[in-house]
């Protein structure tokens, strides 16, 4: 379970999030939606522990633990994952060393064995292939010549290699034509779980047809101003951001 | 210390040198050589910051110290020099070794070459009167001090004693690779120099490929190699050659290489220098038959105060002709790059395609690179480009990288690694591309060794 509470964060002395409290519970799917600027990318980096992001106020906390002070490899491994708008390329580094470390770092720190490459090879393989990856994909370097879809599966390949407690997407859907939304949508949904809380950060309403949550938070200039269940969704469809942010005012 | 004084020294070693005895001295044309060389360093003396090739390489204290001829090691190598000399001659097909400037027969191998291939000493070529080599030695670029002057190669060549000497005959193609070791030891506190020489003379459509490893050792006194090479590749030829830096603690090496690309030749250089005190590695290249192709490249990394300087100058003679410069490294504490590269395209050197890259990663705020590059077109009908770039760490892969849960420092050691693995890709031959890349790694991984002050 992710809480957090009266949450003030500053990005180059500027105010981005003015108090957001926001629970994501154990085995439900929440979704924060909400128009361009609104704060949406900047909560996703700060509970991934980005720098430049200065919590000015309130806290987060993991399983009754606040997280402001952990590095963003030790959330990480304390079961935070964010798939991000854009997945960096790293020309240089092959996708499977960087996939073996992450899951090597993973399982140091909760005193497993390291796999090795060859049992870890055919792990990643197998869960690529439900996420129609080649083997070529895999082969090349981190991001690098991948499209916008493959860049957006590679990120949940990463998240069903690394089984996080908590997922948190940032506007997975962008870039995304419908065929790559579904196979997407199909990696996010298989990770649902009584004991994982689930993220999707989105700015359309289309992702949430296919990855349908619990909750749904509007989010406007650094708060949270409407809150409610799926139906939300198809009203903000309706009726724009605008009439909800004239009704907020 | 005026130019002059620092010069005097030299002279008379190289006297004191001719008393001893020096190769071949029985042959005019190197007679003759010699004597130019001398005269070359007389007139061009030591290069100081104030000569355009070495702006930013100070070498003044350097050539101020008391440099004594390197003693002879006959007996077995230091433990640390056995353990490299076994690494680069692994997987070879012929190494010829030479310690302090001297030939060690004893470890070297030649056999298994193929028919008409000679690999061997410069000493043994001299008293054999190897027509090969009174046709190219010192004459690969007869006119070079038009372009690049420095009293150190004049030195050279007048103290020229020993070194390796590659011969492929026309249409020969010697598979797997020659290495060519040279290895520095100083068990003593007072500075040793020696002159080493390698001469590669590759025949038409003939194809070869050298690595040619300098190593020293951490705990050896300081050292410096004034080496010189020659390579000419003939027309159709393809030649790879490559130059591994492994020098000690108190390395100092200047090395000044001519290249001369034939006719629809293709020939491949790269220098990785991974330790050592000082590095130069001075290339002249020149093309001068149409359609040859030549890349000078390398990588490199500092740490301490360790001082790096590639320098290059490729010649575009004649037209359709390619040339490709990469030049990348990682600076770390307060190591210092130097890149300067510089492409002539002559009036009749139309249709040529140059292409010339510096980058430098630098990891801390006291490292430095000074980078110069430099196009020099007389014809119209050109394509050249050059860049140069010095950035840090990119923060967003590092962030991503730590976002999946890999400690920062693995994190840094990957981009880092990734940094270089992109120039080692300039590294035509395959088997060589993959073990500089390994050797790459492991030193990213060795904690810095600590350099002495005098490295500055």
């Amino acid at each position: 379970m992710l809480e957090i509470k009266d949450l003030h964060v500053e990005v180059d002395g500027r105010m981005i999030l003015k108090g957001i409290d926001l629970t994501l519970a154990d085995g439900e799917v929440s979704a924060i939606m909400g128009p361009n600027g609104s704060g949406k990318s900047t909560l996703s980096y700060v509970i991934a522990g980005r720098d430049g992001y200065e919590v000015t106020q309130g806290d987060i906390r993991l399983n009754g633990e606040s997280i402001l002070e952990m590095e963003p490899e030790e959330r990480s491994r304390a079961g935070l994952f964010l798939a991000l708008q854009y997945p960096i390329e790293i020309p240089g580094v092959a996708m499977m060393t960087f996939l073996r470390e992450a899951v090597n770092a993973h399982r140091i720190d909760r005193g497993e064995d390291e796999l090795d490459p060859l049992s870890f090879a055919k792990l990643v393989r197998a869960k690529a292939r439900e996420l129609k990856m080649t083997d070529e994909m895999l082969k090349r370097q981190v991001n690098s010549g991948f499209s916008g879809g493959e860049k957006k599966r590679a990120e949940i390949l990463q998240m069903t290699l690394l089984e996080p407690s908590i997922c948190v997407l940032d506007e997975t859907d962008s870039g995304l034509d419908i065929d790559a939304l579904r196979i997407v949508s199909e990696g996010v949904n298989a990770m649902r779980s009584p004991t994982r809380a689930i993220l999707v950060i989105t700015h359309y309403q289309r992702l949430l047809n296919h990855i349908v949550p619990d909750r749904i938070h509007v989010l406007a200039d650094g708060r949270v101003i409407r809150s409610g269940g799926k139906n939300l969704a198809h009203e903000l469809e309706e009726h724009g951001y605008e009439g909800l942010l004239d009704d907020a005012a | 210390m005026a130019t002059a004084d620092l010069v005097t020294p030299f002279i008379d070693r190289y006297h004191a040198a001719r008393t001893a005895g020096l190769p071949g001295e029985d042959l005019p044309w190197l007679e003759q050589l010699r004597a130019d060389g001398i005269a070359r360093l007389k007139t061009l003396g030591l290069p100081t910051r104030r000569v355009e090739e070495w702006k930013f390489t100070d070498i003044r204290k350097l050539a101020a110290a008391d440099f004594q001829p390197a003693p002879a090691i006959d007996g077995a190598l230091h433990p640390d020099l056995a353990y490299v000399l076994a690494e680069e001659t692994a997987d070879v097909t012929a190494v010829l070794v030479f310690v302090n400037g001297r030939f060690r027969a004893d470890l070297s191998r030649t056999d298994g070459l193929p028919a008409g291939v000679t690999l061997g000493p410069l000493s043994t070529a001299l008293a054999k009167g190897d027509p090969a080599v009174a046709t190219h030695f010192g004459r690969v670029l007869p006119d070079v001090e038009r372009i690049a002057a420095s009293g150190f190669l004049g030195l050279s060549t007048a103290m020229a004693s020993e070194g390796a000497v590659l011969c492929v005959p026309d249409g020969v193609t010697v598979d797997g690779v020659i290495a060519a070791v040279f290895l520095s030891d100083n068990p003593g506190e007072n500075p040793v120099i020696t002159h080493p020489r390698l001469l590669s003379v590759i025949g038409a459509n003939a194809e070869a490929t050298v690595v040619e490893t300098h190593a020293g050792r951490d705990g050896a006194g300081p050292t410096l190699t004034n080496f010189a090479s020659e390579l000419a590749v003939g027309d159709g030829a393809r030649y790879h050659h490559y130059r591994l830096i492994r020098d000690g603690a108190r390395g100092y090496h200047l090395a000044n290489s001519h290249v001369r690309v034939g006719r629809d030749a293709h020939t491949d250089t790269f220098v990785l220098t991974l330790t050592g005190a000082l590095t130069r590695s001075e290339v002249n290249a020149r093309l001068i038959g149409c359609g040859g192709d030549l890349r000078v490249s390398g990588g490199y990394v500092g740490d301490g105060r360790r001082h790096i300087d590639n320098t290059s100058l490729i010649d575009h003679a004649v037209p359709d002709c390619r040339s490709r410069q990469v030049f990348k490294g990682v600076l770390d504490d307060a190591s210092r790059g130097v890149f300067q590269g510089k492409i002539i395209v002559r009036r009749d050197a139309q249709r040529t395609d140059g292409y010339q890259l510096n980058r430098a990663l630098l990891l801390t705020r006291k490292a430095e690179i000074d980078s110069k590059p430099e196009l020099e077109i007389y014809a119209d009908d050109v394509k050249c480009s050059h860049g140069a770039t010095a950035g840090e760490i990119d923060n967003d892969a590092l962030f991503y990288l730590r976002a999946r849960g890999i400690p920062e420092r693995t994190a840094r050691r990957l981009l880092v690694e990734a940094f270089l693995a992109e120039v080692l890709e300039e590294i035509g031959a395959e088997p060589v591309r993959e073990r500089f890349t390994a050797l790459a790694a492991q030193r990213l991984n060795a904690h810095a060794q600590p350099v002495l002050e005098e490295a500055a």
